[in-house]
């Protein structure tokens, strides 16, 4: 394409960034360093002395490490059984491990308090309100999509390069630890470096599993702002919080850059076989099988012990509790909950079209292998900056937009748009992450074919690339729908009564005196994450027909 | 040469084109069903909304949207700002905007404390015309921030007076935060409950007891403020060692096993014996207004809550400084203080009205009765020292 459509691809979604991201914080940020009109760097210094700060930091850190290397651990054979093996049920399984991504933590900390206090099924193992129980909630939430984004590309990935390791006589580990785990690399680095910072800025469920004992930046700076009005600390915590998730991007992006090249992509069909347990398996594939069993059992037991509760009511069982859906509650809501998945389908709806939109473009733009070093090195910058908004605050953003946003012809505050605006932030780089490496992967020389064959730039981007990266946008499509289904944290700043989503109404049932309320709470949330399985498995199941043949 | 790009015709290629259709049409159809659109679809859930609220919220989304903001509204409309836990009948609402003329818009950015928190922040451009939901823990900041335009309501009961705070601020509603006991669970143990706070520190209820965190929950703050109206050190520096000191209760609370969890609906459904869970613990913070939903099949509640540990919160409403429309944002204080709403408030936030003449629902009549000598701690004082107590709070408690 012509240098003037790349200069329009580039500039439309920065804009879309900086107005409603970089704009509303810088705006939030500066309330706090500029006093009586000129800059006062005195909080750096005094935050910075505090070695509360420091213990913050610390556990923000330590969790956020400790839960990315469980999460991508345990995550890279259940990628291999759930996208690389054929079993009935698979697609039920998959569902299955994507519903937690997107629960509401206020629900998830509940069902995991149930399971963990003491007179609770696990109880007796005194993990209630500890780290093990805070790390193990981090890997809930994230494992599903470590799984996703790694398997989307195991499953593509030629079987014949480690067949051909193993018929030179490499063991099925050496050959999967040289041929196999390479390739995977970027994709790993990339579903790392996502869980890292929706980790380090987890934030209800920190505070309920842990409690203000394992206080995270992210905690602090919700205390600060919406609890103290301290803009000061707040504003010194965010660049803090700025600079961790800064040194992760750089950190992940040389890793994927050192090790992105060109893959051997096939169809999926053609690089997966059947699962065999039998006398003739594997040891490799018996044990992948055996923790990745574990591990979806372990899932499934917060949310078996919410889909329980949702049954029962005065010690028996009973579908009261759905029957409840269809009303407001005991007058603890304003629409009913069904009147609020719809809306939050169609909040969703908006929010996908958003994120795929700004994020299918600058993953255009970011695949592009510029000739020129400083062409490079602005890729690189772009990279890391849309990635940005995993890494601020929720708190930080949707204050920056009441104080930034309030002034023609940007006064969006109460507008219904800000809402969708708002969870699309969070699903840019989530797009972004799932369609780039594929786009990265394609052959060049592909490229190089259909431009030799007179294929005009837009035609190749038209006929080659957006053909092989569909199935990712898929993907990429479900994961923004998603998100945007559990998003709580701006949207609550956002929200409008007669207008609740579907976790806003969960959060205030939750509020309520009332085992109906309690009971139609987790009721609501079984729907949701109902909502969230189909959604997820029809978005990869999505492949237009042309698409698998390449 | 290994990147196979594979172009063979598949055989089974209909079948995967059906296989791969279906779902393409399944989702298609969700979409359209959804009307596709929160900013584009006016129907759904529109039609059954609150029916002030909606002509309103459909033009907040247009170009002219910014009417609904405040700034430079039509004098028939205002912008209410809440609370998320605001919520009045349908009809009750409505019935403002037949009698007046006025349409509504709610906007509710947050809980307590982040509405009044973002009052401040927005002050010069502010989000909407009234307020309603600023409770006695924050009300001092935002006065002194100068939040609030000065009104006094010709509605507000005799029994509202004694709530009243400077010029600007009008009670509307007030709740009662207390230890609650499940009687069914002393019943089981054989054991007599507690009623005091003082016990709450006897080794026979060691741990027993489970509160919320002060600095993330509005009940935790209320029972902090409680305990420092109890044992003294209201100006922060008594908690010597002579046992009477706030501080030294707290840590004396620590010792007998106290439980601090994040959120009330945390401590009352999952540690709470009586909260319909797994919960070990008989004593929890909650409200005098939560024995009512306890009432079992014999018609009687099987929990209660312990009156001599109440501390009032009260609810005020107020005109925004630079309100677009200050004549309907007085309108709306005055109809918060009518019968119509009073009555209507337990039922729909759990509060109580604070009109004293106006009946409250049977059940609460009977087992909710409010505090008689609820403790309280002057708001200016706790604006004083509100992140002092919890920051040494923290430090005895948690750390």
């Amino acid at each position: 394409m012509r240098a003037g459509a790349w200069a329009i691809a580039v500039a439309l979604p920065l804009a879309f960034l900086l107005a409603f991201f970089a704009y509303p914080v810088a705006a939030i940020l500066a309330r706090g360093v500029v006093t009586d009109g000129h800059l006062d760097l005195g909080g750096f210094a005094e935050v910075l002395a505090d070695p509360r700060t420091w213990r913050v930091v610390g556990h923000t850190l330590g969790q956020a490490a400790l839960g990315t290397g469980l999460a991508v651990g345990l995550a890279i054979p259940g990628a291999y059984v759930l996208y690389r093996c054929t079993f009935p049920g698979r697609a039920l399984v998959r569902g299955l491990v994507a519903v937690p991504f997107v629960l509401p933590s206020v629900v998830v900390g509940v069902a995991f308090r149930s399971l963990l206090a003491a007179g609770g099924p696990l109880g007796a193992l005194g993990w209630d309100r500890s780290l093990v129980a805070v790390v193990a909630a981090l890997v809930f939430f994230n494992y599903g999509l470590v799984v996703r984004v790694v398997g989307s590309v195991w499953e593509r990935l030629d079987p014949r390069a480690e067949q051909a390791a193993r018929t030179l006589g490499a063991s099925p580990a050496r050959a999967f630890a040289t041929v196999t785990l390479p390739a995977l690399a970027p994709a790993i680095a990339s579903a790392a470096a996502l869980v890292f910072l929706f980790c380090a800025t987890a934030f209800a469920v920190v505070l309920v599993l842990g409690g203000q004992r394992y206080a995270t930046v992210e905690v602090e700076i919700w205390l600060q702002t919406t609890q103290f009005l301290d803009l000061r600390t707040a504003a010194v915590l965010s660049v803090l919080q700025l600079v961790i998730v800064a040194a992760t991007l750089v950190a992940s992006g040389r890793l994927r850059t050192r090790r992105e090249r060109s893959l051997a992509l096939v169809e999926a069909r053609r690089a997966t076989a059947p699962l065999r347990l039998g006398a003739r398996a594997c040891a490799v594939d018996r044990v992948a099988v055996g923790v990745t069993a574990l591990t979806v059992a372990a899932l499934a037991l917060p949310l078996g012990s919410m889909l329980v509760r949702s049954l029962r009511q005065d010690g028996r069982w009973t579908l009261e509790h759905y029957v409840a859906l269809g009303s407001t509650g005991d007058r603890a809501l304003t629409v009913t909950a069904w009147d609020a998945a719809a809306i939050s389908l169609r909040t969703a709806t908006d929010a996908t079209v958003l994120a795929l939109a700004v994020g299918v473009v600058l993953a255009l733009v970011l695949s592009r292998r510029p000739r020129r070093r400083t062409g490079r090195r602005a890729l690189g910058a772009l990279d890391a900056a849309v990635m940005l908004p995993l890494g601020v605050s929720a708190v930080t953003v949707g204050f920056g937009f009441l104080i930034a946003l309030d002034r023609p012809p940007l006064d969006l505050r109460s507008s219904l748009v800000l809402i969708p605006i708002a969870q699309a932030m969070v699903s840019i780089p989530l797009v972004v992450r799932t369609v780039l490496p594929v786009l990265r992967a394609i052959d060049p020389r592909l490229r190089q074919a259909a431009a030799m064959l007179g294929a005009g730039p837009g035609r190749v981007l038209w006929t080659v690339e957006l053909p092989m990266a569909l199935r990712s946008i898929g993907l990429a499509a479900g994961f923004a729908f998603a998100v945007s289904l559990g998003e709580f944290g701006a949207t609550s700043f956002l929200a409008r009564p007669d207008r609740p989503t579907l976790p806003v109404v969960i959060y205030r049932l939750l509020g309520r005196p009332g085992e109906g309320n309690y009971g139609m709470a987790l009721a609501a949330s079984v729907l949701l994450a109902v909502v969230v399985a189909l959604v997820m498995t029809t978005a990869e199941r999505l492949r237009p027909p042309h698409a698998g043949e390449w | 040469m290994s990147s196979s790009t594979v172009t063979s015709t598949s055989p089974s290629r209909r079948a995967r084109v059906r296989r791969t259709l279906l779902p393409t049409a399944a989702l298609a159809a969700v979409l359209s069903l959804t009307a596709c659109s929160l900013v584009g679809g006016g129907g759904g859930a529109s039609d059954e909304g609150g029916a002030t609220a909606d002509q309103t919220s459909d033009g907040a989304t247009t170009a002219d949207g910014e009417a609904s903001a405040g700034t430079g509204a039509s004098p028939s409309s205002i912008t209410l700002v809440t609370h998320d836990s605001f919520a009045l009948s349908e009809d009750v609402l409505a019935s403002f905007t037949e009698q007046t003329g006025i349409e509504v818009t709610v906007v509710a950015p947050g809980d307590g404390g982040a509405l009044v928190n973002q009052l401040v922040l927005t002050k010069d451009s502010p989000l909407g015309d009234v307020v309603f939901g600023v409770d006695t823990t924050f009300a001092s900041r935002a006065m002194d921030e100068g939040v609030f335009a000065p009104y006094t309501s010709p509605a507000l009961p005799a029994s509202a007076e004694q709530y009243l705070l400077g010029d600007a601020l009008t009670p509307v509603d007030v709740s009662d935060v207390c230890l609650n006991v499940d009687l069914a669970w002393y019943e089981e143990n054989g054991q007599t409950p507690p009623a005091s706070l003082e016990d709450l520190t006897q080794p026979e209820y060691a741990g027993q007891l489970v509160v919320t965190n002060p600095a993330t929950s509005s009940p935790g703050l209320a029972f902090l403020l409680t305990t420092v109206a109890a044992f003294g050190g209201a100006d922060g520096s008594s908690t010597a060692g002579d046992g009477s000191g706030w501080l030294s209760y707290w840590e004396r609370l620590r010792d007998n096993d106290v439980l601090v969890v994040d959120g009330w609906s945390d401590a009352y459904y999952v540690d709470f014996s009586g909260g319909g869970g797994d919960g070990t613990r008989p004593v929890v913070l909650s409200y005098a207004s939560s024995p009512p939903y306890t009432v079992g099949d014999d018609g009687e509640p099987t929990t209660a809550a312990l009156l001599d540990t109440c501390f009032r919160q009260v609810e005020f409403a107020g005109v925004l400084t630079g309100a677009a429309n200050p004549e309907g944002a007085q309108a709306f204080v005055d109809f918060l203080l009518s019968p119509a709403v009073q009555a209507d408030v337990p039922g729909s936030m759990y509060v109580y009205p604070v009109d004293d003449t106006v009946a409250l629902p049977d059940d609460w009549a009977q087992w909710a009765p409010l505090a008689t000598t609820p403790f309280a701690v002057p708001a200016d004082e706790i604006a004083a020292n509100r992140s002092t107590w919890i920051d040494q709070w923290t430090q005895t408690v948690l750390d």
